[in-house]
Formats: C-alpha cells, structure tokens, sequence
C-alpha cells in the first residue's frame, strides 16, 4: 500500500517534470526556429534601453549634487535640494510662470483646428477646398529657424510690412522683437500660424467618415445649416477632439524647445524664457546638471500625473479614454 | 422663410469662401516676400521697398551664397545627415517593428509597453546628454543620428502597418520554404513600400528641420548643419567671407538679401518635394491616429 502511493507519487512528479520539460523544450525550440527576429530586434531594444531608459535611471543626479569627477553614483545625496530651489529661486519662478502662461495660451487656440476644419468642409467646390488644404498644410513642413526668420523680416521695426501699415496710419513703428510685451503674443501666434492647418487633417478624416444620412435626415426635419453643423457635424468629431486634447494635455509643460528659442533675443528673453529654453541654457551651458535635472524631471512628472487625471475625467465625463 | 434661409446661407458661403482665402494669403505672402527681398538689390530692401515683388532685380545674394564655402558646408552636413540618418532609422525602426507585429514573438508585451512609456514619460535633458556624452558622440555627426534613431510614434505607425500583413500570406512563404529573414525581405517590405515611403519622409524633414540637437551636442562650427548656420546668420548678420573680396562688400551691404538668398535654399528641397511629402504625410498622420 505504501509502496504504491510513493509509486504513484513518483509517477506524478516525472509526469510533472516531463510535461514542465516538453514546455521549455517548446519555448525553446520556438526560440531558436524564429531565432531571426529576436536577433533583429536586439538593437532596437539596446537603443530604448540606452538611449531613454539609461538617461531615466540617470536622472538620479537631481536627487545629488553632480560632480563631472565623482561620476552619478558617487556625488553627494541632497535630497530634495534641487527642487526646493526651483521654487525658490526668482529665475526659475519667472521661466515657470512664463510657461505656465504660455501653456494657457496654447489651451485657448487648442480648437482653432476643429474650426477651421469645420469651415473646410462646409465648402462646396472640393478644388478650391483641396487649394486652400495644400497652403495650410504648408506651414508645418518649414524649419522653426525659417519660421523665425520669415516673422523677424514681417516685424522689423526699419523694413517690415507691419511697421510699413503702422506708419502708414501715422502712428511709429514698432521694435516687436526688442520688446517683452510683445514675446508671448508672438510666440503663440506663430505657433497658430505654422500648426492650424495641419491639426484639421485628423478632424477632416473624422468628418469624411460621417454618416450622410444623418445630414438627410436633420434635413428633412428642417434643420438649417448651423443647426446641422451644431447637431450632427459637431458630435462626429467630438470624441477625436477630446482624444487630442488629452494627448495635449500631457504635453502641458513642454511645448517644444525651437518654438521658443528661435524668438528669444536678450531684450526679451525676461517674458519667453520657458522651462525648456532655461534648462537649456542654465544646465548645458553653464553646467548645472543636477538643478536643471531636477526641472526636467519636475516637467515629466507633471506631465504624466496630468495626463493620468485629465483621462480619469474625460472617461468620467463623456467615456472617452486614451486607454 | 425658405429663400431667406438660402440667402443667409449664401452669404456664408461667399464669407466662408474670402476668409479662407485670406488665411491661405497669410501663409503665403512671408514666403513670396522672401523670395522678393532674395532676388532684389540691398538699396531696395533697406528702405523697405520691397514686398512681394522683386525691386532692382539682381541675382548677387545667391552668387553670394554661392561663393560662401561655410555655407555650403552646412548644406552639404545637412544633406549627409538626412539621407545617412533616414536610412538608419528606417533600418532600426523596421527590424525593431516587424518583429514586434508577428504573433511567434514572445514578450512582445514588455517591449511594446518599454516603448510607449518613453511617449509618457520621458527623461530629463541632461542626464540623456551625459549619455551621449559618454560614448564619445558630442562633436560628431552621429550624435544627430543615433540619439534619435528610433521615434516611438513612427515605431507604432510601422508596426501597425505590419500587423495587418494578412499571415496567410506569410504562413504560405513559410510552407515554400523561407527563412524568417526571407520572408521580411522578400514579401513583408515589398508589400510596404508606401509605409516606408511615409516614414522616411517623417525621418527626413525632421532630419533636414532639426536645429536643437545640433544646438546641444555639437560646438565645432564645422559640424553645423544648415539650420544652425541659417540661424547665425538671421541673429548675427554674421558673414564669413575674408575682408578684402567683392563678396565682402555684398555682405556688409546686403546681409537681408543674403539671408533671404539662403532661406530660399534651405526651404528649396522641401518646397519642391512639396506634393510628395504632402501626400504621405497626411497618410502617415492617419495611420497614426487611428492606432491611438
């Protein structure tokens, strides 16, 4: 009796140990038959791996005070040190509100794409509707340096067509660029300039997929024009709206360091300055690693945190979610 | 009540149709005006009398650019860059996508996750520098190429493409007796000319607009691609010709013509590839955006 149940036990085991065996031997064999694409796939990973994943596990000198000789792991831990200071230091307090600001001007225009895609698709010649599309598209595929430079000849103060309208009303020309009035609004303008365009493309993808039907029917019961627009049109494209501006949302506070400092000049540099142009110019040319580290993981954490809450209330709201 | 519905809606067409039109002239004019001031004489532009049309035509701001070897050397970086840096990208991109779009692939899941997380969260600035840094790339051109080697949302285009290869197609390569490898090359990217066309467009301008990372990691003012020398010239009216030639008395009286010359060059390949890029750009956007 006893014998046998350690028999069977026995039995079990190996049947245990066979089945596990035949497992590995089929993993194994898969491997080594589709060997090809893991090898592949090697440097594509080491790339992930070096290139943003290092950098991510380095971003523990914000946490230190960086020492180019003592190396990341060696310097002194400061604790949080570096992003008291953030919120200390009258510099950064400036660039953090800069970009905070200018971050809320961006939310403003944010639907000036579904606007203009709107308009695009109530006209009524597709040539002329394919014209206008092939010009608004074309902002976006010029360099911010060129963008810069086209803006910077439009306002100068002796030979652009600006100042040429102000004079001409009799009033002085205007040194836009020299001016730290005048940075923000620039910024944000341009930014219209070159992107409006381009942001209808997915809006007008989603309208093509409407329904005509819908538009029938709203017909037949006597909508009007604006009223389909508000009743059907609108409600088609509202959950890409909404996607979109949560994709917008995480990126809050960076907004793209050429947009930026392709403007800046040291007369007006006081209101453009933004987190990244600072981070930039503080941590790479002058070497404070660990305080602009500190920043920079300071912007990503905001970043993540607000994307994780704007979805969590898009979902509550309306069910639209990025995940 | 009928006709004053279609009067009303009349009127906005012909509002609708002027207001387009005039924001489709603010995107052109800064362009017609630069070529204008390139192709007019330094007296005209300097009292402000040029604007859409060139004045005192003259083509010696080209020939001025023409005869500028710093310029050409930025051109020429700018061009090496591009070409060499799409090719790679497009090379890494699909030997990391393709994989990753095949069902045999185990732990696919980490890796795909590994990848979207650097689209969320993504590491400081200085921390990457200290890591390009460390392999020696600062001061070198590689440090434009490798450091973006791979764009997580291009990736994601590339990958999706792949997956709706129909795997028949690929069981059948299999049963005739193909290699993984074969198979990639012989049926998966014949098949995806157009997604490679895209990508590498996507690649390409970004390559050809860069200006920041030559900004970060590169100092040697012969590594400076085209975007960084434009910029000089545009903030400094910096001009680089020895003193004493015809070309240095073009400069000091020319320096907006000359930098209008150069930005016609610089935006040159991308306006002639215009029709081209447009079309696979707003494909690649709409592939992309129905996969997220």
């Amino acid at each position: 009796m006893k014998s046998t149940l350690v028999q069977q036990n026995l039995s079990t085991d190996q049947n245990i140990t066979i089945k596990e065996k035949s497992r590995i031997r089929q993993t194994l064999s898969s491997l080594n038959k589709y060997k090809a694409l893991y090898f592949i796939s090697i440097p594509g990973i080491l790339y992930f791996l070096i290139f943003k994943y290092v950098p991510l596990m380095g971003s523990v000198i914000a946490f230190k005070d960086y020492n180019i000789f003592a190396g990341i792991w060696d310097s002194a831990w400061v604790g949080l040190k570096h992003f008291q200071a953030l919120f200390q230091n009258p510099d950064s307090i400036r660039v953090l509100k800069n970009t905070l600001l200018l971050s809320f001007y961006d939310i403003l225009i944010f639907p000036a794409p579904l606007i203009l895609a709107l308009l695009l698709n109530e006209l009524r010649l597709v040539l002329y509707k394919r014209f206008i599309q092939t010009i608004v598209y074309m902002p976006h595929f010029l360099s911010w340096v060129i963008i810069s430079g086209l803006f910077i000849g439009i306002l100068s103060p002796t030979t652009g067509i600006v100042n040429k309208l102000i004079e001409w009303l009799g009033h002085e020309s205007i040194y836009f660029m020299g001016s730290e009035d005048f940075i923000r609004p620039i910024l944000v303008l341009t930014y219209l300039w070159q992107s409006v365009g381009w942001g209808t493309i997915i809006y007008l993808a989603a309208l093509a997929g409407v329904n005509p039907e819908l538009y029938e029917a709203a017909k037949v019961d006597g909508a009007n024009r604006l009223q389909q627009i508000l009743n059907v049109t609108l409600p088609a494209i509202l959950p890409t709206f909404s996607i979109l501006f949560l994709l917008h949302i995480g990126h809050f506070l960076d907004f793209g360091f050429e947009r930026v400092y392709v403007f800046l000049n040291p007369l007006n540099q006081a209101n453009g300055d933004i987190l990244d142009t600072y981070i930039y110019e503080v941590g790479l040319r002058n070497a404070q690693y660990s305080f602009t580290t500190a920043i920079g993981l300071f912007k990503s954490v905001v970043s993540l945190v607000l994307l994780v809450l704007a979805n969590f209330v898009s979902k509550k709201v309306s069910g639209n979610s990025l995940y | 009540m009928k006709y004053s519905t279609s009067f009303r809606s009349k009127i906005f067409d012909i509002c609708n149709v002027l207001f387009l039109a005039s924001l489709a002239l603010t995107m052109l004019l800064p362009l017609i005006s630069v070529f204008a001031k390139s192709f007019s004489g330094s007296n005209a532009i300097a009292k402000g009398e040029v604007f859409f049309w060139p004045v005192e035509f003259t083509l010696i701001n080209y020939e001025y650019v023409f005869h500028d070897a710093s310029i050409w050397r930025a051109f020429l970086v700018s061009l090496v860059v591009t070409v060499g840096g799409t090719f790679i990208n497009l090379l890494a991109t699909t030997s990391l996508a393709y994989p990753l779009s095949r069902p045999e692939y185990k732990g696919k899941k980490i890796i795909l996750f590994m990848v979207l997380f650097t689209m969320i969260f993504s590491a400081p600035l200085i921390p990457s520098y200290l890591v390009v840094k460390n392999f020696g790339m600062v001061d070198t051109l590689w440090a434009l190429i490798i450091p973006s080697m791979i764009s997580a949302f291009n990736f994601f285009v590339m990958r999706s493409f792949f997956l709706n290869i129909p795997s028949t197609l690929i069981d059948a390569a299999r049963i005739d007796g193909l290699g993984e490898l074969g198979i990639l090359f012989r049926i998966v990217l014949p098949l995806s000319k157009p997604v490679l066309a895209t990508i590498g467009i996507f690649y390409g301008v970004s390559h050809w607009n860069s200006y920041q990372t030559a900004l970060y990691y590169l100092n040697d003012p012969k590594l400076y691609p085209l975007q960084v020398k434009l910029r000089q010239m545009i903030v400094n009216d910096e001009m680089s010709v020895e003193s004493n030639s015809v070309y240095s008395t073009i400069a000091l009286n020319s320096p907006e013509g000359i930098q209008m010359a150069t930005v016609v060059i610089a935006t040159l390949p991308i306006l002639l590839l215009y029709p081209f890029l447009q079309k696979h750009f707003v494909k690649g956007t709409m592939i992309g955006s129905i996969k997220e």
